[in-house]
């Protein structure tokens, strides 16, 4: 054994992706398993590898983490990501979440019928540009620190990057309106770490292609 | 100012009843503000006071908090009801969200149109007894102590009994096949602070009568 996290998922961002960019902002290496076919899932039932029978499950310091926000929440504390103490906590927890339901939106469009996609891809903008960034321009603008919270890097950091480059793949200049918000992206994807993570054949994941959307619903339904 | 958290919510259970649970279970006293009409909503928006224009949102400790597992986290945190360490959160917050996925289910429920209501009860029964309640059972079983984690009481525990009573409300012979639930439902009624949230008169709110359902989407919608 590695020692190394060990990560089961498919071969698509979904619900895995945040907890790649975490473990990749902490410098912490992984492995990936990928499910390929509806009997791997079901392999790692019957083995009782699943709490809830669902995949994310992330094996790390001995346990077979499941449920996203209990596997994010585990590295944020394990590689001090998240805040010092209950308030930083409080307002990281309240940026993260808040930006989980953009990711939701934006993970969930992919799966709209085609005559659907246009008016949902409105609402994200919509979204993503009245109710989610302007929340966090504003808060850059307010304490002019380089960071959302605490004056140092937090997953909430993190999470505010993958959010803004999965906005600006739908719109290359959604940051158009939120000059502060342009020069966070630039500045949170030069840390070493992130650099990192951002070149080509790191193990980020690209957005989703129609033509593999079949193979994945036939592995979950 | 009387220091109690002050709630904003809808007078349903909603997303703001964990949170009743929660700060009942700590021996917490709350206020609260209930949302009657949209203009009552849009007040608190065009006053600044919702971080993302939505409730539930909870004064407490001079920051006005949204999203409903930032607050769960910040009192569960304040109030010890969140494990001594990584290891023990990282328990808490995958039972805590396996049942947030069921009570979605419940949540909903409530809100479902009559012709849609009997499946959507077999669904969630399916879950619950198949998915989440042997789970629990086996929890308790493995480790035979009273609470789930750390042998203390803790917001996995308070969730637990929640959706308990929940599943019941719906189908009174829920816990029929698991013993270790039924008196780990009658222990945790029994906690004074619990107990005391489980009598007629408390904050506890009840399910939504069908005649109230249309006033309670207008505020939101």
């Amino acid at each position: 054994m590695s020692g190394k996290p060990v990560l089961h998922y498919v071969s698509v961002r979904g619900r895995m992706e945040p907890v790649k960019w975490l473990l990749a902002a902490a410098g912490v290496e992984f492995e990936e398993r990928f499910l390929e076919t509806k009997e791997d899932l079901q392999k790692l039932r019957a083995d009782g590898c699943l709490l809830f029978q669902q995949v994310p499950m992330v094996e790390i310091d001995g346990m077979k983490l499941v449920q996203t926000r209990a596997i994010l929440n585990y590295i944020a504390g394990k590689y001090n990501l998240y805040g010092k103490d209950l308030k930083e906590r409080a307002l990281i927890d309240m940026y993260v979440e808040g930006m989980a339901d953009l990711y939701d939106i934006i993970m969930n469009h992919d799966f709209k019928p085609a005559n659907e996609k246009e008016k949902d891809l409105a609402n994200i903008m919509d979204k993503a540009t009245n109710r989610y960034l302007p929340v966090f321009e504003k808060v850059l603008k307010d304490h002019g620190h380089d960071f959302l919270v605490g004056n140092k890097l937090s997953r909430a950091d993190v999470n505010l990057l993958e959010t803004i480059l999965m906005v600006e793949e739908f719109k290359p200049d959604a940051l158009a309106k939120f000059p502060l918000l342009q020069s966070f992206k630039a500045r949170i994807s030069n840390t070493p770490n992130i650099k990192k993570f951002l070149q080509p054949g790191s193990q980020r994941k690209p957005p989703l292609q129609e033509k593999d959307i079949p193979s994945l619903m036939a592995i979950f339904h």
